[in-house]
């Protein structure tokens, strides 16, 4: 363990993997948290798992044909954003069986693809994430999105919120809700996609969920939501991703194991102050 | 002058089904209209086509020239909204705003007001800074009724009202509803299954029963048969309670 802290803090390490890869995790969190709270509180929680594994079959359909994978799985995902938040909040269940059919028969394509063409090695990145050896450009649009997401938060916060609490109400005086939803659809497909490269298909959804739910054990307001949120999701993330490098772990697991513990710890406080 | 809102001829369709058919009726400024009818009536959809929320198979609906449909102030079912939701009284009633400016990001200093002068008028100042889902029913209600107030100045669509509400919130509700129309001249529009309480304060009836469409003034509405049978039920209704009580306690 000691040696790899020595690792760690090597300047040349420092420089090209765990840099990139705090800086890149750190704007995904963000995203991801932002993001996250208009979903869970509209119960759209499993949307990010869903599209995480229409973008695993998509990663492996472009490996196979050896295209680049961002630019396939980008688009695809971006399409079933679209299809599967396009619905609205009206058609809540219906929403989740079309999120189960979609991200299986995605997974199962992307399976059967792979294992055909013997690239089970080279898919299973997607898999488990490969944030310790991220490309240069991957980096910086990990960071242009999160620019992007936080902008679009900080400038139509108060819709958002207005959508998210109450969408009738909104779309009665005059918010077009539905270019909301398809815009918070389009960042969270992106987003997903980072996060998968980053944390892997199985976690990603994770880094969308819990934040959100922690900060609601906490908070009262929904602006108290947001900000929780974000801050929870950037310590959960930071804390992780040490603690994956110093004690050789991998990562993706172990951020959403820290961001669990917080989710607990948070629990715990909530309770605490409820009680007094 | 032309009302403030006017249905002609509205028709609503969902396939082969029709919800509603040929309705025709209109709302004055300051007037107050009850829209009663059983469940499945076609009362909701009739609210969904005036805040525009769903298409019109035939028929149109008009304004006046100063008011648009956009500031109709919206008081939706409880059930629509989540009570679990995190946020402060003042953010839910601050979003009322919204409809107002299209492009600002940030709440002007005249939202702010309008804002805390609908806190002030339904007396929930002191709540201002609570979690909305640790309100009771009737304060819920309360501050979706000042979000609705920040929507308009002229118009109040209540879907339902006093669902959920014990029977001294409601009458307290009423009695709130009753001083806006009496005192501020808003306009009224309240959907109600309530055939008995939803009428006391009514200027105009629009009766909903499949077939059956009733738009009167209240006096007349009160000699017509539609209201006699209204309260010929009514009656077995309580009757039917009270052997219901007697049974239970003897």
């Amino acid at each position: 363990m000691t040696e790899n802290l020595r690792e760690l803090f090597s300047p040349a390490l420092l420089h090209h993997i765990i840099l990139p890869a705090l800086i890149s995790g750190i704007a995904v969190s963000v995203c991801a948290a932002l993001l996250g709270v208009s979903l869970v509180l509209r119960r759209f929680s499993m949307i990010g798992d869903g599209l995480s594994h229409v973008g695993y079959g998509a990663l492996c359909v472009a490996s196979v044909l050896e295209l680049a994978p961002l630019y396939v799985a980008i688009p695809v995902v971006l399409g079933a954003a679209f299809l599967l938040l396009g619905q609205g909040a009206s058609s809540k269940l219906k929403g989740e069986n079309t999120v189960a059919l979609f991200s299986t028969t995605a997974m199962a394509v992307g399976i059967l693809v792979s294992s055909k063409a013997g690239l089970t090695n080279d898919v299973s990145h997607y898999m488990y994430g490969s944030i310790l050896s991220l490309r240069k450009s991957e980096v910086i649009l990990c960071v242009v999105t999160a620019l992007i997401v936080i902008a679009a938060f900080v400038l139509l916060y108060h819709r958002v919120f207005a959508v998210t609490f109450d969408e009738n109400f909104s779309k009665a005086t005059g918010i077009p809700v539905r270019v909301y939803n398809m815009a918070i659809a389009a960042l969270t497909a992106i987003t997903v996609v980072m996060g998968m490269m980053l944390m892997g298909v199985l976690l990603i959804s994770s880094l969308i969920v819990i934040p959100t739910l922690s900060a609601m054990r906490l908070c009262r307001s929904f602006r108290g939501v947001v900000v929780g949120a974000v801050v929870l999701s950037v310590i959960g993330f930071v804390l992780g991703f040490f603690a994956a490098v110093a004690m050789d772990l991998t990562p993706g697991a172990s951020v959403e194991v820290v961001s669990v513990g917080i989710f607990l710890l948070c629990c715990l406080a909530g309770r605490l102050r409820g009680a007094e | 002058m032309k009302p403030l809102l006017q249905c002609e001829h509205v028709t609503v369709q969902f396939g082969t089904h029709t919800v509603l058919s040929n309705l025709s009726f209109s709302v004055e400024a300051g007037d107050y209209l009850s829209v009663i009818g059983k469940n499945g009536s076609g009362k909701s959809t009739l609210i969904r086509c005036l805040l525009r929320l769903c298409p019109l198979t035939g028929g149109r609906i008009e304004t006046a020239e100063d008011f648009s449909r956009k500031e109709i102030g919206y008081l939706p079912q409880q059930s629509g909204i989540q009570r679990d939701f995190p946020a402060t009284v003042e953010e839910v009633v601050c979003s009322g705003c919204l409809g107002n400016h299209s492009f600002l990001p940030f709440y002007t200093k005249k939202d702010k007001l309008e804002a805390e002068k609908n806190m002030h008028r339904l007396g929930i100042c002191q709540l201002r800074k609570r979690s909305y889902r640790t309100l009771s029913g009737g304060q819920q209600q309360r501050v979706l009724l000042a979000r609705a107030l920040c929507a308009t100045q002229k118009l109040l669509l209540l879907d339902e009202p006093v669902t959920g509400l014990d029977p001294e919130a409601s009458a307290e509700f009423y009695d709130i509803i009753r001083e806006l129309n009496e005192q501020d001249h808003i306009a009224i529009i309240m959907v109600s299954h309530d055939m008995q309480k939803g009428l006391e304060d009514a200027k105009h009836v629009l009766y909903l029963d499949g077939d059956v469409q009733y738009f009167a003034e209240i006096g007349e509405f009160r000699q017509s048969d539609i209201a006699r049978q209204i309260a010929q039920e009514g009656r077995q209704h309580i009757h039917l309670r009270e052997v219901y009580y007697d049974r239970k306690f003897t």
